[in-house]
């Protein structure tokens, strides 16, 4: 069905059912529990997931395949926001143009940057996508100000044209992002008991472009196109002593991935409607290579995975305070007590870059393959039945 | 590889989960609870505490949340009660808001404005926070004013200075307590006049970003106001750490005043670059030569050591003023830390008693009950004296201090002298002055 093999078509089913069922998935402990402060299902977070996991997909299409490593792909996220903003700002507060013209500006603007970056290869690529990513990210942040906001971002305000929507909303504020007529923000909660569930618009909006993403990605993957993009990365000299000129499939590469982030920087701004700078900045192009390793590098779901851990850590781990922590190990002697939290502290609050630090450090050393690999070997292990099938199958490390 | 078999049977079955998948957000909608986003339950309410933990102004961040946790204990009945005795309006009396015991979470901006509004929407959606403030950069404020703005909840702003904040980027929901650019050069001018004469040849270095253009403008139509002149004003990158070759052409320029329109690390590094070049013993057109820091805090007074000695600059409060409040505060701010509170602390303490107190005084958590009972509220005893929050711009207006480097500091938090508090007559501005303009207010957002 739809063109994909057994497996894929699986994998695919997966995806579909983890997306759709999130809310329940990522909401495990009741309300006003102690572990509650681990439960990830509300709308913004959930959004994030899915949104960096379209990131992280497109990432893996350059960096997986053809084992170019870009530095710089969060210029195009931030290319992308700006886009969709821009489109609120003059056209209507429509998500769908804002999403197509972002997608096609980062196109445009890949295919500028990726016209001349991949005239070089290796090291020099990856300073060259960085170079340019930076420099986006300086003019965004001083030298552009009229288009991108500078510092501020680019916000909504309340005289911008608008014209084919309202400028203002009868009680006079700011009109919201929608699907025509179905606003982003809205959700539905359901109460079973004592859990609380959150079904979000804007998060299945998002879903469902994760899963056309995911869908593109292993159409992608199994074309003879995909071929030609691995015999890129497994000897690039040897394809072009055949006479083969490897150029317009790494950049072709390069520019779907690009519209890729150029599609999580629409939604982004769909979901929440403001361009910030920061987006653009390296740190923001490190954390999508950090996310496509940390899941595995080259597999399909991978990345998905890796940019729901970071995520999570990111949103999670930093709200956690001594005051929590107090709460939970309340039951031991005041001492311990203490001792325990004092032990914990620097891993919490604003020490998760270290945990997250870690966690990578774990990884990376233990399962080269990225999570992907962790979830193979666990499955072997109940599989002892066919273990030089799940050989075969283990995932190859992206280097 | 590719098998691409489009079934007459297999298009239909797409196009039907398809077609489910678009339907079924059509069944969601808003949630259907009448009033406002978050209401609290009957006995406790959440507050959002959103502040750097994390990046360059983690320091300030720290100073911030140690107030707020200060300021919950006060509002709870704990601890000596701080700025609770002094604080004009006495409708708040130690048990809580509203009878409701305030409880809150904590969040890092990371200084960043896409961290901080995931930050901020994860308290209101998750942890159900029915006010957000915080925030140690114009920047991250203005981006979590526009969210609150949005999701219906009230922003109380900590430390963001520049024009923008109340000026175009002021929402119905947000509030400034802090002072801002225009009042910094407004309040400096006349100390620099007095001290320095008023035939100066200014020249600027500015951060190139939201904050230092509002600054550069504000003081240099302040300071051009009263006959001194602008040579020249550059603008230096944010992440700059070197700023000689910026200051070497300073001395040939023709330029006798130097003002640094930079903040935090910035500054730390431009004066002391500004210092080694010799710049405080030059002479340029018969005269000292003269540095000026519009917008001075300690920590970063703190930073730069022995090379704020003498240099002017304004800041929105200082823990030696001798009023009740201040003493008050940090009273009970230095029993508890050990060290005497910042500016930065100062501030949302304040927002924090202010929010309790309007929320009291309306009767209701409700957003736009609140901001009615802020708007044009006036209040005193919390360190700044007699001060009014304007309902037309949602900015405060109180006294402005303009302070000096000290020359022989006794201890590490006994960096800067109050040379002047400016009244609040001399920095008041029409809603609608040029620097500000631009915005609307819009109108005051209950959520859902």
């Amino acid at each position: 069905m739809l063109g994909l093999e057994k497996k894929d078509l699986r994998l695919l089913l997966i995806v579909i059912g983890l997306t759709m069922l999130a809310p329940f998935i990522l909401n495990p402990f009741p309300e006003g529990s102690e572990m509650a402060q681990f439960n990830a299902g509300y709308p913004d977070l959930m959004q994030r997931f899915v949104i960096f996991g379209i990131f992280a997909i497109g990432f893996n299409i350059l960096f997986g395949l053809t084992g170019y490593l870009s530095f710089g792909h969060a210029a195009f996220l931030g290319v992308g926001s700006y886009a969709a903003v821009w489109m609120f700002k003059l056209l209507s507060m429509n998500v769908l143009p804002a999403i197509i013209l972002s997608v096609i500006i980062a196109g445009l603007f890949s295919l500028l940057i990726g016209f001349i970056s991949l005239r070089r290869s290796g090291i020099y690529f990856s300073i060259l996508t960085l170079a340019f990513a930076q420099m986006s990210f300086a003019l965004a942040y001083s030298v552009l100000t009229p288009i991108t906001g500078g510092e501020t971002g680019l916000q909504l305000a309340l005289d911008d044209p608008r014209i084919f929507g309202a400028a203002q909303t009868a009680t006079g504020n700011i009109p919201v992002p929608a699907l025509f007529g179905l606003e982003m923000r809205a959700s539905y909660e359901l109460a079973l008991g004592n859990w609380l569930f959150t079904f979000n618009a804007g998060y299945y909006l998002a879903a469902l472009f994760l899963i056309l993403s995911f869908y593109l990605a292993i159409r992608i993957f199994r074309s003879p196109f995909g071929m030609m993009l691995r015999a890129i990365k497994s000897n690039q000299t040897r394809m072009s002593y055949t006479g083969l000129n490897s150029r317009p499939y790494t950049l072709a590469a390069f520019v779907i991935s690009g519209m890729y982030a150029g599609l999580a920087g629409g939604l982004m701004a769909s979901m929440d409607p403001l361009a910030g700078a920061e987006r653009m900045q390296w740190t923001a192009s490190g954390e999508v290579v950090l996310m496509t390793i940390l899941g595995g590098a080259g597999t399909l779901i991978g990345p998905v995975l890796g940019a729901g851990m970071i995520k999570y850590f990111e949103n999670i781990f930093s709200k956690i305070n001594d005051t929590i922590l107090h709460g939970w190990f309340a039951f031991l002697p005041d001492g311990l007590e203490n001792f325990v939290v004092a032990i914990i502290h620097p891993f919490i609050g604003k020490g998760w870059h270290l945990t997250l630090g870690l966690v990578f450090m774990l990884v990376v050393i233990f399962l080269p393959g990225g999570l992907v690999q962790g979830g193979q070997k666990i499955a072997a292990m109940f599989r002892r039945k066919q273990p030089e099938d799940a050989k075969s199958k283990a995932t190859e490390p992206a280097e | 590889m590719s098998n691409s078999k489009f079934s007459r049977r297999g298009v239909l079955k797409t196009g039907m989960v398809a077609s489910a998948g678009l339907a079924l957000p059509q069944y969601l909608r808003a949630d259907a609870h009448a009033g406002f986003t978050n209401a609290p339950g009957d006995s406790e309410v959440i507050l959002g505490f959103n502040v750097p933990q994390t990046g360059p102004y983690a320091d300030e961040g720290a100073d911030e949340l140690r107030a707020y946790e200060l300021a919950v204990e006060h509002l709870n009945g704990g601890g000596d009660g701080g700025m609770l005795g002094t604080f004009s309006s006495k409708a708040l009396d130690g048990t809580g808001i509203l009878g409701r015991e305030v409880k809150y979470v904590t969040g890092d901006t990371q200084t960043k404005s896409d961290a901080a509004r995931a930050s901020a929407r994860s308290m209101i959606e998750k942890d159900g926070a029915i006010m957000i403030t915080g925030g140690s950069s114009s920047g991250v404020a203005v981006a979590v004013q526009a969210l609150c703005q949005e999701a219906g909840v009230i922003f109380m702003a900590g430390l963001t200075h520049s024009n923008d904040t109340t000026g175009k980027d002021k929402r119905a929901n947000g509030f400034r307590h802090f002072f801002n650019s225009y009042m910094s050069g407004a309040a400096l001018a006349p100390v620099l006049a007095a001290n320095y004469g008023t035939d100066r040849k200014a020249y600027h270095l500015t951060a190139d970003y939201n904050w230092g253009y509002t600054t550069e403008e504000a003081v240099k139509s302040s300071t051009e106001a009263m006959g001194w002149e602008t040579v020249n004003a550059v603008k230096t990158p944010l992440t700059q750490t070197d700023f000689s070759s910026y200051i070497a052409p300073v001395l040939n320029s023709g330029a006798d005043v130097l003002v640094l329109n930079h903040y935090g690390g910035n500054m730390v590094n431009s004066l002391t670059n500004a210092v080694q070049f010799g710049l405080r013993e030059a002479q340029a057109n018969g005269k000292n030569f003269e540095i000026v820091v519009p917008l001075y805090s300690r920590l970063m007074a703190r930073g730069a050591g022995a090379n704020v000695a003498g240099i002017f600059g304004s800041t929105n409060w200082h823990w030696s003023l001798q009023d009740a409040g201040s003493q008050a505060f940090t009273r009970s701010f230095g029993t508890k830390y050990g060290f005497p509170p910042s500016q930065a602390a100062h501030t949302t303490y304040v927002q924090t008693l202010l929010y309790a107190d309007a929320v009291t005084r309306a009767g209701s958590f409700n957003p736009c009950a609140v901001a009615e009972a802020l708007e044009d509220f006036e209040f005193d005893g919390l360190g700044n004296g007699p001060t009014l929050y304007r309902g037309a711009d949602h900015q405060c207006f109180k006294d402005v201090l303009v302070v000096k480097g000290k020359e022989n500091p006794e201890n590490e938090f006994d960096l800067l002298e109050i040379v002047e508090v400016t009244p609040v007559e001399q920095v008041t501005y029409a809603p609608d002055h040029p620097q500000f303009a631009g915005g609307a207010l819009g109108t005051c957002n209950p959520g859902a």
